[in-house]
């Protein structure tokens, strides 16, 4: 165990495990029968038979999934960064000595807490053409004259689902943070105020960089939920309108499952894996380079 | 550099007062020790120095500046923290570099005070290694280092030694002292160790309780408490305490300590006879004599340089450390002669003579 524990590479590697192991168990199906079902022809009811690369192929002369690609990174890449802006200052602000600590702690962990489908539809019901509440106190405050149409128009439709996809994930990436936050000494930032530091020179040269381990995990993970989000967008918008929200998730089920092109469906999911892998690769070697972690001796 | 002026300086957090009233004047350049039991307050003390905690009461001086409000950067002070606090982030040239980057000196600058500090301290190979690939001494060099690259008015070190282990610990100490006898900086050292308070101090301050007790030159505290608990504090083996009456003995004085024992006190103490008494001897202070008051020795422990005999006198456990080689068997009956002693009011501990 010890050899094990002290080279380097392993240890990396041990902790991308967790990530591994989500991200296979949220794409086992697309990904361990996909996988196959991607090189076949296979539709519902018929077996398929072996195509080789066809489905891939085709996939590049494809603009809808070419559109869904880009729905995919503009969703993942905004929410993400969304959330990361959010979660870090909510986590600098829970950090703080606030009275009813806990309870604020606890509040802000709810939107974790409710499932997904259960939120969306409460979203559903928020972005509602009629009865937005939303659009309802903007018009009562005289802000504007008609109701907002969320999920109507593709541009507002993108911008609705990530504003959900943000409300569900910010949680979890503030109280990681926070966490991360705990276990900053005390003592680091008296010595930086002694230092000369201002308060943002504290933030800038002791916060961030102590938390950017964590941050590379948290985010990794932040990144492949929302990459491989399908729940959400398929109770909001399926896909609409005019496939302007459609992710790869979502085209991937429509024409697998509803469209019955089960290889079809396959090779999109596995049009994912690259993508995934290529995130978690990044998180990895921007862990790995810490060398300030390691302790041990001359490098 | 500067002097350091304590006035009335209070404490409390919420409505417990733990620092009541303190008065310390440390001169331009003197390295001045704040000593005393665990939870005193020394380190509370120190903290409103840096600025690190609100002052509740009294003022704080700096030289003639009055630092009640002023912000820790703006103190001109440099701290050395009991965990060393280096940032773990960056390397040691790096954490020694920090301030003089905050305060925008030029790199050229900065990187000959770095090195001029690294050299001082023996950093010079280290420079590039971070604070997990460093023994417990260089990390506590570090912290050093951190401090000196600034020059800054006035060095605080709350507790820096008590991480490391014994020997370390006595070779850092006579570092510091040396750094200080080379640097001239005035200095507020925080310890609970009174031997490490004897051998680095100009100045020691003895607290107790959020209290002052004592303030004196090491040699002062030693030669002349002002009370019982500054020389129980003060000296090791610490010094015995016996409680009893004040009696003759012959032409000269002496305590009934109980069981019929008489200890002669050597000193010419106006005190009336029958009052009761606190009489305190350093265990150095015992001699082995056949003049002296009978007691039962209980342990040996010779150090080579010197014997400790702990032993029972009129029922109260003592210390008695003396120079020649005796080879007292546990149980053992042994008879000691009070040299020196001190005699303190039982009730407020105040010295009596
Ligand atoms: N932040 C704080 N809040 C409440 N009480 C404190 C705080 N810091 C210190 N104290 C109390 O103040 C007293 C003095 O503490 P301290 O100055 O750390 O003692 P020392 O350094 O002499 O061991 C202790 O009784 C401690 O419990
Ligand atoms: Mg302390």
């Amino acid at each position: 165990m010890r050899p094990f524990l002290d080279n380097r590479n392993a240890l990396g590697l041990a902790f991308m495990l967790p990530a591994a192991a989500l991200l296979l168990v949220f794409l086992t199906y697309p990904l361990g029968l996909g996988l196959w079902l991607g090189f076949t022809d296979a539709r519902i009811g018929r077996p398929g038979h072996w195509i080789g690369i066809d489905n891939f192929e085709s996939l590049f002369g494809d603009s809808l999934a070419r559109l869904s690609l880009f729905n995919t990174l503009f969703y993942t890449v905004i929410a993400s960064v969304v959330k990361f802006a959010l979660g870090l200052w909510l986590a600098l602000l829970l950090n703080r000595h606030l009275p009813f600590k806990a309870f604020l702690r606890a509040i802000v962990l709810l939107p974790f807490i409710v499932p997904t489908a259960l939120s969306a539809i409460a979203f559903w019901w928020i972005y509602d053409a009629q009865f937005s509440v939303v659009s309802w106190l903007l018009v009562k405050m005289g802000l504007i004259d008609t109701y907002i149409d969320f999920l109507g128009e593709p541009w507002m439709a993108r911008f609705s689902t990530i504003a959900a996809n943000v409300w569900r994930g910010v949680p979890f990436v503030a109280i990681c943070l926070l966490a991360g936050l705990q276990t900053i000494s005390p003592t680091l930032y008296e010595a930086a105020a002694l230092d000369g530091a201002t308060e943002w020179q504290k933030f800038r040269h002791v916060t961030l960089p102590m938390l950017t381990p964590i941050i590379a995990v948290v985010m990794t993970f932040s990144v492949l939920f929302t990459f491989t989000d399908f729940q959400l967008i398929y109770v909001l918008t399926r896909g609409g309108p005019l496939n302007a929200t459609h992710l790869m998730a979502t085209l991937s089920f429509q024409r697998a499952i509803p469209g019955g092109n089960l290889g079809e469906g396959a090779a999109l999911a596995m049009a994912m894996a690259p993508f995934l892998l290529a995130a978690i690769l990044f998180s990895y070697f921007g862990l790995q380079r810490r060398a300030w972690q390691q302790g041990g001796g001359d490098k | 550099m500067a002097s350091v002026t304590l006035s009335a300086v209070r404490k409390s957090f919420g409505s417990t007062e733990v620092v009541h009233g303190v008065d310390i004047g440390v001169e331009d350049g003197e390295f001045c020790v704040l000593v005393g039991p665990s939870g005193c307050g020394k380190s509370t003390l120190l903290r409103m120095i840096a600025g690190l905690e609100e002052i509740s009461g009294g003022r704080i001086a700096i030289g003639e500046r009055v630092v009640n409000g002023v912000a820790p950067k703006e103190r001109d002070i440099a701290m050395v923290f009991q965990n060393y606090a280096l940032y773990p982030h960056m390397s040691v040239y790096d954490n020694m570099a920090f301030s003089l980057m905050l305060a925008g000196e030029s790199r050229e600058q900065t990187r000959l005070r770095v090195e001029e500090a690294a050299l001082i301290l023996g950093l010079e190979e280290y420079l590039r290694r971070y604070p997990r690939q460093l023994s417990g001494g260089q990390r506590q060099r570090v912290a050093m280092g951190r401090a000196i690259v600034r020059k800054p008015q006035v060095f605080l070190f709350d507790e820096p030694l008590s991480n490391l282990d014994a020997k370390l610990r006595v070779a850092m100490r006579t570092e510091i002292k040396a750094l200080h006898q080379r640097l001239r900086t005035t200095s507020v050292y925080v310890t609970h160790d009174q031997i490490e308070a004897m051998t680095m101090a100009d100045k020691i301050v003895v607290m107790n309780a959020g209290r002052v007790e004592q303030i004196g030159a090491p040699l002062e505290l030693y030669d002349d408490p002002a009370n019982q608990f500054v020389a129980g504090f003060i000296g090791s083996p610490a010094m015995n305490f016996l409680a009893g009456r004040m009696a003759r003995n012959g032409a000269g004085f002496a305590v009934a300590v109980g069981g019929g024992v008489h200890l002669p006190i050597p000193v010419r103490a106006e005190i009336p006879e029958g009052r009761e008494v606190v009489v305190g001897v350093r265990p150095e202070h015992f001699v082995v004599a056949d003049d002296g008051v009978p007691a039962e020795v209980v342990v040996v422990e010779p150090t080579g340089a010197d014997t400790q005999i702990f032993c029972k006198l009129a029922g109260v456990d003592v210390t008695a450390v003396v120079r020649e080689r005796h080879a007292f068997r546990p149980g053992a009956a042994v008879r000691l002669k009070p040299q020196l002693t001190f005699l303190f009011d039982p009730a407020s501990g105040t010295r009596l003579a």
